[in-house]
């Protein structure tokens, strides 16, 4: 498999503040790669640089084999940019908008309809981009950063501001964006979003890199906690202290019992003998274990 | 050449759905076209004020034979006292005083306001020549008199049309090509559009050729409508022979204040801080410029001024091709200093260019 994009030992600074602090990684031709960390960590000015529309202070970067700065015309069909925040014509309607960018790559307007169908904005094709929601506008915006094809897809923080259903439609047009053979990076700032899409995530804080990995592979091996939730109602208090003991701290909010534990097997027999396993969730370690032990600090957002 | 034709397409689109910038670029403009038209038509004819000391024979006659006859020019009143008459004059009630002895017309008139002394003394010196004239013609019919006919060459009672709508047509095209290139410029930058077509392979030519275009097209339009309007019967503009060489003058206008709309744009950060920076240069402009009133009823410093002002350069090259009925080549030396002008501005402009605010 061919490399896509190749960071190597990148950095940025904005006068005193270090924004990108020596980072390296790359990302396979066809990978889903997640950039993931808080506000600030600087995953904005990584893809910035690695797009071409930042000049990094050090490092070198290479996209699809080229130097992505200075603006790089034979790269520019090539890759599709989401911008953080949506950069629209003023008061052009979706369709106006998607063969006006069209256009622009020398495509034409039986690209945009069949990109508004793939986003699903067929509906909203004579609306203006002002009148659009959150969600469908985000929709549009990587709509207009696929309408030429490309090879290779940025996208800053497609689903923020979004509310579950709206993310969780985005979710699935991503997935089908990277089924089609499209490498994909995506930087977000939720746990849960990088975790279900991604191949590989880089955690990324205060400008450097902690690590890269499958979202499985940081999980594993991980001295984290287990999370086992059953309902509430079923358990008499003396066998819940019983089950807990030694092996288990226990919460009952009235709904649910959720036992945290480092021994599940044991709690999970245990449940299962006094036959009260209804509604049960197990949760393993998450990707907000890995930051807090990769940092030390609870993941905020 | 497709990006540069789908871009100019878009801010068309746009600019059409934009009804704020339609309505400053055309409507305000023709507001004060016809506010101004109808407070200055009909007001350069009213007539002077002129006080008779009783019998006054050479004006009584005239109006004898056609009671209309002094109508348009003077308006007489007649006063028994010749010194009431006088001091009528001294407090400027009446331009003039008139009174007649035998032969002797006499005529008192106060230098506070020469214009109308001027006027009143012509006139009545006008008449009491014709009065001679033809008691001159009863004697001797055999003598030629030489007689003089004066024509004035526009209709004086829509002198004001004739200048107002090109100064005011300056003023517009100026704020459209400042205000829309500016504006355009800020608002692609802030909300990164100008960013994400920086990530498309198109030139930064064909984006300012966009909004070239879209200033050219717009400055046609307005130059259509505001001939269209003043030319209605209840304006009367009358344009002059060559007034076709104003497209070519308009569209070279349009050119060299879109490059200062692109240098507004290029150093302001918000557009609500290009828009006051833009209004900060056109308001001196248009008011030293000759837009509002005639560069020649401008007291001498402003006139002097004003020969830094590019909008002046457009507007005397309007007011030249459209009402003055001077040749197509007399506006070339403007033209020239506006393209000079526009091509100054342009370079700092682009140099001062940026794709993003940092
Ligand atoms: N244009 C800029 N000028 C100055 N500082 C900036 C600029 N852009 C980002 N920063 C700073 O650089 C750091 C990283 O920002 P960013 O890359 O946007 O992070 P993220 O996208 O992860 O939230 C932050 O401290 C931010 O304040
Ligand atoms: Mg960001």
């Amino acid at each position: 498999m061919s490399v896509s994009i190749r960071v190597a030992d990148v950095r940025k600074s904005y006068g005193d503040v270090v924004a990108v602090d020596g980072v390296s990684f790359e990302v396979d031709q066809g990978e889903f790669f997640g950039i993931l960390g808080p506000n600030g960590a600087g995953k904005t000015t990584t893809l910035e640089i690695v797009e071409g529309l930042r000049e990094a202070d050090a490092g070198s970067v290479e996209l699809l084999g080229m130097s992505p700065w200075p603006r790089n015309t034979a790269l520019l069909p090539r890759m599709g940019v989401q911008l953080q925040g949506t950069a629209f014509f003023e008061r052009l309607t979706a369709r106006e908008q998607l063969v006006t960018f069209g256009s622009l790559y020398g495509v034409g307007p039986k690209k945009a309809d069949a990109m508004l169908e793939t986003v699903g904005l067929t509906d909203k094709a004579g609306t203006r981009v002002e009148k659009l929601s959150g969600g469908q506008a985000q929709r549009l915006s990587i709509a207009c950063a696929l309408v030429h094809d490309p090879e290779v897809v940025f996208l800053d923080e497609p689903t923020a501001a979004l509310d579950p259903q709206a993310r969780r439609n985005l979710w699935d047009l991503l997935r089908t964006i990277n089924g089609e053979g499209r490498t994909v990076v995506l930087t977000t700032h939720h746990m849960d979003e990088a975790e279900l899409l991604c191949d590989r995530v880089a955690i990324m804080d205060h400008g450097k890199i902690l690590k890269i990995d499958p979202p499985a592979a940081l999980v594993r091996g991980l001295d984290a906690a287990t999370h086992i939730t059953v309902d509430s109602g079923h358990l008499a208090p003396a066998d819940l202290a019983a089950i807990a003991d030694g092996v288990a701290e226990t919460e009952d909010d009235g709904a649910t019992i959720t036992f945290t534990t480092r021994d599940p097997s044991t709690v999970l027999t245990a449940l299962a003998e006094h036959r009260v396993l209804n509604g049960l969730r197990v949760r393993g370690a998450t990707l907000e274990d890995v930051f807090l032990e990769l940092t030390g600090r609870e993941y905020r957002a | 050449m497709t990006s540069y034709l789908s871009l100019t397409k878009a801010m068309l689109i746009g600019l059409s759905r934009d009804k704020s910038t339609l309505f400053f670029t055309l409507l305000f403009p023709l507001m004060f076209l016809i506010i101004f038209g109808a407070i200055f038509s009909g007001g350069g004819t009213n007539p002077s004020k002129v006080a008779q000391v009783g019998a006054v024979p050479v004006l009584d006659q005239l109006q004898a034979q056609d009671p209309d006859a002094l109508k348009d020019v003077l308006e007489l009143s007649t006063v028994d006292d010749e010194a009431a008459a006088i001091k009528m004059v001294e407090d400027g009630e009446v331009a003039a005083a008139v009174k007649q002895t035998g032969d002797l017309v006499q005529i008192y008139y106060s230098a506070a306001d020469r214009t109308q002394a001027g006027i009143v003394t012509g006139v009545l010196n006008g008449i009491v020549t014709q009065t001679n004239l033809e008691k001159l013609q009863v004697a001797a019919p055999e003598v030629a008199v030489t007689t003089v006919r004066i024509d004035q060459v526009e209709d004086e009672s829509l002198g004001s049309i004739q200048y107002l709508a090109p100064g005011l047509l300056g003023w517009a095209i100026s704020m459209s090509g400042v205000f829309g290139a500016a504006m355009t410029l800020v608002t692609w930058r802030q909300k990164k559009t100008l960013r994400r077509i920086r990530l498309a392979p198109v030139s930064v030519g064909a984006v300012v050729g966009a909004r070239v275009g879209n200033t050219l097209l717009l400055a046609l339009i307005q130059l259509a409508v505001f001939i269209g309007v003043a030319s209605l019967p209840f304006f009367g503009l009358k344009l002059t022979n060559y007034w076709w060489m104003a497209i070519p003058t308009v569209l070279i206008g349009a050119l060299a204040f879109l490059a200062i709309g692109l240098l507004v744009g290029a150093v302001s950060k918000t557009s609500e801080g290009a828009s006051g920076l833009a209004n900060l240069i056109i308001l001196p402009l248009a008011f030293s410029s000759g837009s509002f009133y005639p560069l020649d009823a401008a007291p001498q410093w402003l006139q002097t001024i004003s020969y830094v002002s590019p909008l002046r350069y457009l507007n005397e090259a309007m007011l030249d091709v459209m009402v003055r009925g001077e040749g197509p080549l007399s506006v070339l030396p403007n033209l020239g200093i506006l393209i000079a002008f526009g091509l100054v501005v342009g370079f700092i402009a682009t140099r001062l260019f940026r794709w993003d605010d940092i």
